[in-house]
């Protein structure tokens, strides 16, 4: 069995949390905490270069205080208001204050632009928005007159709006001086509003981001996500010792069931980072012992961590690269649950004390007790990875429908392929065309004035995920793909786009990859290189760049990602399903893939058919027998310019490997 | 802090000459800044104006003109001086100490402010720890107000030329200026960046009511940020005034254009 480097599996007894079933809000669990556990820190946050403390006490306190203010502005049951901003205490507080007053906040994407953002204000009806400072402010004050039901604008942090005039524009601060005077005058109205709430209520509206077409307003109960924390909380033993880094965006569920839901509920503590910039040496710092990150964050850290590896000296480097080895070897054979011959027993014990503690320190993941990713499927090599240096990386799954979770993986029965098991309360089964249905308590209640979508989704109270996936002998979920991405070449050959991608994007020098091949010949991929490790292997060799898309079209580049996209085509060889699908030819994008011109989602998931049809002309091109296309593109600032971008950009075949190099 | 009542210019130049052997870099420059202002002195290159700014930090003596500052003379001050009066300035060449963290180079703007005391200072103990905590608790506040936390912990020398263009102010804001003199904040940035740059400038006026001085050549920049300009060309003063007013200036349509003199 697989022992965990914190020793989660020698205290599976620790206390859980028995939560009074009458706390069926999250006010009234913040409250309680305060009662019980006033001195406990509740959240931190890093401002001025320091670690600032918040005790439940104090969160509580704020919470109230922020709640009054706004029923001073006459804020009424069922109100809708938009929270937007990084991670920040202050709008966490915000979230639970609106819902202290029987309303709903929806959180927003911090990097939407405006036109999203009028979007979302607009349909969710809110009355008030809560953010974190001028940049939002400017955004919101621009789409103003096209969301008119917006009443208030609450801004945390005053610098540059001291000459902002505009009537509907208030300061937190001064929000909550409001709250103080409104609470002399009416004392009992934040304890009666919040014993008003029930279980049934919405918590909250989380507007998902969506692959295609219009974003949708998950509504969610308290009941929802209190029933999902708390079965997630038994299954990892999750306490008020455990540390969270809030650093992905609060729009997104997942951060809202780990920082916000489950800190409550568990009384654990969650940290703020000082800015997005700072996030991953702020992990480091606080060495949180939960984490999550998505894959593409676990990749990052692994780029950033092989390139120092590569800058360091030849012993050094020779030294890493053996121990990462061993490791590598041992943890596939634990996964695959085969013994371990003594020799590596004894070289992973070494590598331990050299290579793999002090890599998991820097990384900030010493004490990293249980660790998600989701969101997409993980490359197996990262995935192996970073469990061969010992830190309990588990895969779960889930979605925004679902208060973020379906299945997470067991400590002790982690699998390279599956996603683990149902948690308590969760029905899972397949459907007839091969998608996953699931039925839970922590099933949404609807999207928000959207009837049509929920009956699409929702048939008898069975969620239809729109993944494709099998339930294993054992009970493991196991996800293949979205249930309308997997194809087949023209020969009938199987083609699971992600699958490629993602064994693509394991290398350090591809940052994204988009694979076509649906009713094709053969698998042709665009490729995003990634311009900080290919950037710096550039420079080592004496290769002179001006730009992304210079860079990205240097022949050394192209020959380089073409021993990539070759190792990749090597791997597939022993697949026997998927050996036919090896990527052919590929070429290397002009600019990154980015959400402002709508080519990923805001959680960076490749929109595919959006792709296809940008870059038709460039999908033609790799199919027919030329060498290079011209390209010309629209890019969209986030302040909504548009610039035109032109390349040629030139196309590449690659080396494919057993089968289909013989045709 | 800006209009606090006293009357009179903050500083006024009064006929200021300097000469460098025969070549004559100022001749007889008048000028004044006013409490609360942002100025922006413009000018072909060699006009003098990086040499006026240096006469009134105290870098170079004037051959003859007088110099008040707060109405009182003070031709003669040196640099120390001049900083200890509330003068900070930028230069148009980055001047930090590229082997200094970010952090610790912002910390020698706070060196006029600090008491030394030498054996103190060495153990770190008692009010040379106070002090050192109140300075670093001051100077975070401008790391947070230039957005630069995320290289709080970075060599200087390591930064892009915009990011040091930003630690430079960070440095100068340090010292608490009454009067801060800008050499080219801009100076070779992008548009992104320069834009973030005006934006760091108006809310130092606005946050702290710091009186500035600029030189820039961006146009726009100077036309949108600045309550007034002062145009320089071959060591005089060709113009002063309202942006409008300086930019329909025959004079300095000339200097730019070239016309023959």
């Amino acid at each position: 069995m697989h022992e965990t480097p914190n020793g989660a599996r020698s205290e599976p007894s620790r206390p859980i949390p028995i939560r009074d079933q009458s706390l069926d809000t999250f006010p009234k669990l913040a409250i309680d905490n305060a009662r019980r556990t006033p001195d406990k820190v509740a959240i931190r946050e890093k401002d001025y270069g320091i670690w600032q403390s918040y005790t439940w006490r104090r969160y509580a306190e704020e919470a109230r205080l922020i709640a009054l203010g706004l029923a001073a502005l006459g804020f009424a049951r069922g109100d809708k208001v938009a929270i937007v901003g990084d991670n920040r205490p202050q709008l966490y507080w915000a979230m639970l204050a609106v819902q202290a007053l029987g309303g709903v906040p929806v959180p927003l994407y911090q990097d939407s632009i405006e036109k999203e953002m009028q979007y979302i204000v607009d349909h969710a009806e809110a009355r008030f928005a809560v953010v974190e400072d001028q940049e939002q402010v400017d955004k919101l004050l621009h789409v103003k007159a096209e969301c008119p039901r917006l009443e208030h604008v609450i801004y945390e942090e005053p610098r540059g709006m001291r000459h902002y005039s505009d009537p509907c524009l208030l300061s937190l601060e001064a929000l909550q001086e409001l709250g103080r005077k409104f609470a002399v005058e009416h004392p009992s109205h934040f304890g009666d509003e919040v014993a008003q709430g029930s279980g049934d209520d919405i918590a909250i509206i989380c507007y998902t981001s969506g692959t295609t077409g219009r974003p949708k307003g998950a509504m969610l109960s308290h009941r929802n996500i209190i029933e999902t924390a708390k079965s997630a909380i038994r299954r990892e033993h999750l306490a008020e010792s455990d540390e969270v880094v809030a650093y992905l965006p609060m729009a997104w569920i997942g951060d809202h069931m780990f920082s916000f839901a489950q800190s409550i509920v568990a009384g654990f503590t969650t940290n703020c980072p000082e800015s997005a910039a700072t996030a991953l040496s702020d992990l480091r710092e606080i060495g949180p012992t939960y984490f999550f990150a998505p894959p593409r964050i676990w990749e990052n850290i692994l780029t950033a961590v092989m390139v120092r590896i590569d800058d360091g000296s030849a012993f050094r480097r020779r030294s890493v690269r053996f121990f990462l080895d061993v490791a590598r070897r041992v943890e596939r054979r634990r996964l695959g649950a085969q013994p371990i011959p003594l020799g590596d027993r004894l070289l992973y014990q070494v590598g331990r004390m050299l290579v793999y503690g002090p890599l998991r320190d820097n990384l900030g993941m010493r004490r990293i007790r249980v660790a998600y990713t989701a969101g997409e499927a993980i490359g197996p090599e990262l995935f192996e990875f970073y469990r061969s240096l010992g830190i309990n990386v588990k895969q779960l799954y889930g979605m925004t429908e679902s208060s973020a979770l379906v299945c997470i993986q067991e400590d002790g029965d982690v699998r390279l392929d599956t996603v683990g098991t149902p948690l308590g309360g969760v029905e899972l089964r397949i459907g007839p065309t091969g998608e996953v249905l699931y039925r839970s308590p922590g099933v949404f209640q609807g999207y928000y004035k959207n009837p049509e979508a929920t009956r699409e989704t929702v048939e008898d109270s069975w969620v239809h995920s729109g993944d494709a996936g099998v339930i294993d002998t054992s009970g493991h979920l196991r996800i293949i793909d979205r249930a309308r991405d997997v194809g087949r070449l023209a020969d009938g050959t199987l083609f699971a786009p992600k699958y490629l991608e993602n064994k693509l994007k394991f290398s350090p020098y591809v940052k994204e990859a988009v694979c076509v091949g649906h009713e094709r010949p053969f698998v042709a991929a665009l490729l995003n290189i990634d311009l900080g490790s290919v950037g710096s292997w550039a420079e080592r060799r004496n290769i002179a760049y001006t730009s992304y898309t210079d860079l990205a079209q240097k022949p050394e580049v192209y020959a380089l990602v073409r021993q990539e996209v070759a190792r990749v085509n090597e791997s597939l060889r022993a697949d026997a399903a998927l050996s036919g699908a090896q990527v052919r030819r590929f070429l290397l994008l002009h600019k990154e893939l980015d959400a402002d011109d709508q080519e990923i989602t805001r959680t960076r998931k490749v929109r595919r058919g959006f792709v296809a049809e940008k870059y038709a002309a460039l999908i033609e091109a790799l199919y027919s027998d030329r060498d290079s296309v011209k390209v010309e593109a629209q890019v969209t600032y986030e302040d909504g310019r548009t610039a035109t971008v032109r390349a040629d950009l030139k196309i590449a075949d690659a080396e494919a490997s057993g089968v289909v190099a013989a045709r | 802090m800006s209009g606090n009542g006293r009357p009179g210019p903050l500083l006024a130049v009064e006929s200021v000459r300097v000469t460098f052997g025969a070549v004559q870099a100022l001749t007889d420059v008048s000028l004044e800044i006013r409490r609360g202002e942002i100025v922006a002195i413009i000018g072909p290159n060699g006009a003098g104006k990086t040499t006026l700014l240096n006469v009134i930090s105290g870098f170079y003596h004037p051959s003859s003109g007088r110099i008040l500052y707060e109405g009182r003379d003070r031709t003669r001050l040196g640099p120390a001086d001049v900083a200890a009066l509330g003068i900070a300035r930028t230069f148009q060449n980055v001047a930090l100490f590229k082997g200094l963290s970010v952090l610790d180079n912002v910390m020698t703007g706070r060196l006029p402010k600090m008491k030394g005391n030498i054996l103190l200072d060495a153990l770190y103990w008692g009010p040379a720890m106070k002090q050192e905590l109140a300075h670093r608790a001051f100077v975070e506040r401008i790391i947070d107000f230039l957005e630069i936390e995320a290289i709080r912990k970075t060599p200087a020398g390591r930064l892009p030329y915009g990011l040091q263009k930003r630690v430079e102010l960070a440095r100068a804001l340090a010292a608490e200026p009454t009067l801060l003199l800008l050499d080219e904040p801009m100076a070779g940035m992008n548009v992104e960046e320069k834009e973030d740059m005006c934006r760091f400038i108006l809310d130092v006026h606005d946050e702290f009511g710091t009186t500035i001085a600029l030189i820039e050549h961006d146009m726009s920049v100077v036309m949108d940020i600045s309550d007034r300009v002062v145009a320089l060309d071959y060591g005089r003063k060709i113009a002063d005034g309202t942006p409008a007013e300086v930019r329909n200036d025959q004079a300095v349509l000339d200097a730019y254009l070239g016309v023959a003199h």
